[in-house]
């Protein structure tokens, strides 16, 4: 047959077409269960690792049912959304929807006997987006554990804030400030990095990454602006 | 038929592997496929991971392409190429988010700029056309290994200058808040130079890359 | 207010040189004299300021999760996320092939500017490499996605011209003699780009 004449052109460019469409559409859905159940586990692993459970990526989901004990979604006021399932929010959609229309996911969890909040985060560093988890304790004021992870900071600098030693600082510290001797949710101050390190006995504050000034000023914003938006919850239970 | 009774690897076709190392190193003399790689030289792992999925592609699409030579109709001879990389592409990218998930979120979009990287197309058009599916199996290792090695070195300076890490182990010691809590070189007052970590610095490095094989190979200078 | 902000951004901060190296074939290739260079970096904002809007059409109404719901309800499962390399490969090269033939008919003196530039962009990195970055960032809508093309073609622009510019005078320099040629641009390439990198951090 020849080779340039327009049938056989033709005939080839089905040929070749309908080879690779059926090869690549088995392999990305023979392929697919994997990758979601990667994206789901990554999850699991890091809301976990907030409380202080390390584990690996494939034992995340078995580990989570165990601690986990309720994933709630928040509406505005506080109060409860039950037809929205908190696992499935992608905050990243979420948080370019009007305020009002926002659901607040946020998952109580249970440790040796302890109770955890655990709120996820998302906001804006230097170059792209930053994310991360923030843990609780049961008074909903010291901060239990916090995780952070990043998709393009600069690496050595702003990339920094994945480092243990970054996250193990928010250890302790309290997102609302005393008043007369109580805590109460009108006084949120949040954590907040701190340029040149913060002050020895600052319960507020913790060191900033140096050269990392945007991307850690993103993380101060990033805790605050999220864990705002969960006061009218803590305030009613 | 004389090219059937040709040992597999003849003389002619250790030098099809060989040459691209170093007196037509694709990066280096040729310039191909720069682009897609050099951001992922922050670390070496992500870079040999880069390194195998180039060598991946310009092999399958080297012998692809050319146990198909002589069924490819000219005209679209360029979209067919693309069509075969592109697919190749996809399989990588695939097969890493389900089995290489935290390399596949390092790589991002750069797996998929493999499908424009030069040396692929290049070698196709170049090579693979008008030659055996065995001889087009080595010019493609030979490419990928010319440019992976390149891209291996650019990544290994970077990660031990940058960081003081290889593979993200900690091979010039332990660096701690104080100089006196620190092991290894950090104890001496050594710090990671963390501008090498910073986009600049890679073309730089491969500036200087050129510059001592230039020197070694003088053949190569340009005029 | 955002569509500036992108604008400028993918000029000088996420410039697809200067931050990604994205497209070096054609830069180291194409940059020993302005003229030249100028005619290819047209070309690349020509190209994709039309390519990214129409990738991110097709990314949003027929490639990501979802995307398929216009059909009916039965196709909101659909994940045809998988094929965006393939799909963005062949609408940027047939693109080019379309622009070509189109240029070549209505503007003549163009098409002898840019002409012997646009096959050579059907591979180019930058290419691939925008409508890559426009599904990674999920833009808004087309608007922001015009931007972000046009935006990262001007800065491509900037960067050959300026690259050539600087080698078109450096031909009378002593340069070393193994440095001559590819390593002094690779040098000089790395000393501009820390000059773009005093942009970072900049919003609007």
């Amino acid at each position: 047959m020849d080779r340039n004449s327009n049938s056989y052109t033709f005939i080839f460019a089905i040929a070749m077409v309908v080879v690779i469409a059926s090869v690549l559409a088995f392999l990305a859905t023979a392929l697919k269960p994997m990758q979601d159940a990667n994206v789901r586990n990554e999850k699991m692993q890091n809301i976990l690792s907030t409380i202080g459970v390390k584990v690996d990526r494939d034992q995340a989901p078995a580990e989570f049912d165990k601690y986990i004990k309720e994933q709630i979604s928040l509406k505005e006021d506080g109060s409860i959304d039950k037809e929205v399932p908190a696992f499935d929010i992608d905050l990243k959609k979420e948080i370019k929807k009007k305020p009002g229309d926002q659901r607040y996911p946020v998952y109580t969890a249970e440790k040796d006997g302890k109770k955890f909040y655990i709120i996820p985060l998302y906001g804006a560093g230097l170059w792209d987006d930053i994310w991360g988890y923030v843990a609780l304790e049961g008074d909903k004021n010291t901060v239990a554990g916090a995780v952070f992870d990043h998709k393009g900071e600069t690496p050595g600098l702003g990339a920094e804030i994945t480092q243990q030693w970054f996250e193990d600082q928010f250890i302790g510290k309290q997102i609302l400030k005393e008043a007369n001797g109580d805590y109460t949710t009108n006084n949120f101050v949040s954590v907040k990095t701190i340029k040149g390190g913060a002050p020895a006995g600052d319960k507020h504050g913790v060191d900033a990454i140096s050269g990392g000034t945007i991307t850690s000023d993103g993380v101060s914003k990033m805790v605050s602006e999220r864990l705002a938006h969960y006061l009218p919850y803590f305030k009613q239970y | 038929m004389a090219e059937e009774k040709e040992p597999l690897f003849s003389k002619k076709n250790r030098a099809l592997l060989s040459d691209p190392l170093n007196d037509n190193n694709p990066i280096t003399v040729q310039v191909l496929g720069i682009c897609s790689a050099l951001a992922i030289t922050v670390q070496l792992k992500p870079a040999v991971v880069m390194a195998i999925a180039v060598l991946f592609v310009v092999c399958a699409s080297n012998v692809i392409v050319s146990l198909l030579r002589n069924l490819i109709p000219n005209r679209i001879r360029i979209i067919v190429q693309l069509l075969i990389v592109a697919s190749l592409v996809i399989i990588v990218d695939q097969v890493l988010k389900a089995y290489a998930y935290d390399v596949s979120k390092e790589l991002s979009v750069f797996v998929g700029l493999i499908i424009t990287n030069c040396i692929v197309m290049g070698r196709l058009e170049a090579f693979a056309l008008g030659n055996g599916p065995w001889k087009a199996f080595l010019d493609g290792i030979g490419n990928a290994a010319g440019y992976g090695f390149i891209l291996i070195l650019v990544a290994f300076f970077r990660e031990l200058l940058g960081s003081g890490k290889l593979f993200g182990m900690e091979v010039l010691g332990h660096k701690a808040k104080t100089i006196a809590d620190s092991t290894g070189l950090y104890a001496l007052g050594y710090e990671n130079n963390g501008f090498m970590l910073l986009s600049p610095m890679a073309l730089i490095t491969v500036g200087i890359i050129i510059w001592v094989q230039r020197y070694k190979n003088r053949k190569l200078i340009e005029k | 207010m955002e569509l500036v902000n992108i604008f400028v951004r993918s000029i000088f901060i996420d410039n697809m040189i200067f931050a990604y190296f994205l497209g070096m074939c054609s830069y180291l290739a194409v940059s020993k004299t302005v003229k030249t260079s100028a005619g290819m970096g047209a070309a690349v904002i020509f190209v994709l300021s039309i390519t990214v809007p129409i990738n991110y059409l097709l990314n949003e109404y027929v490639l990501k999760p979802g995307a398929l719901s216009w059909l009916g309800e039965g196709y909101s499962n659909i994940d045809l996320s998988f094929l965006s390399f393939i799909m963005f490969i062949a609408v940027i090269a047939s693109m080019v092939q379309l622009v070509e033939m189109v240029v070549e008919k209505f503007a003549p003196a163009l098409y002898n500017a840019l002409g012997i530039f646009l096959p050579l962009i059907a591979v180019n990195c930058a290419i691939l490499g925008g409508s890559l970055f426009m599904q990674q960032k999920s833009f808004s809508n087309i608007a922001e996605s015009f931007s972000f093309g046009l935006g990262s073609g001007i800065g491509w622009f900037l960067a050959i011209v300026a690259i050539a510019a600087i080698r078109e005078k450096i031909t009378y320099s002593n340069v070393p003699e193994p440095l001559k040629g590819l390593g002094i641009t690779f040098i000089i390439t790395g000393l501009m780009a820390i000059g773009f990198m005093s942009f970072s951090g900049i919003t609007l």
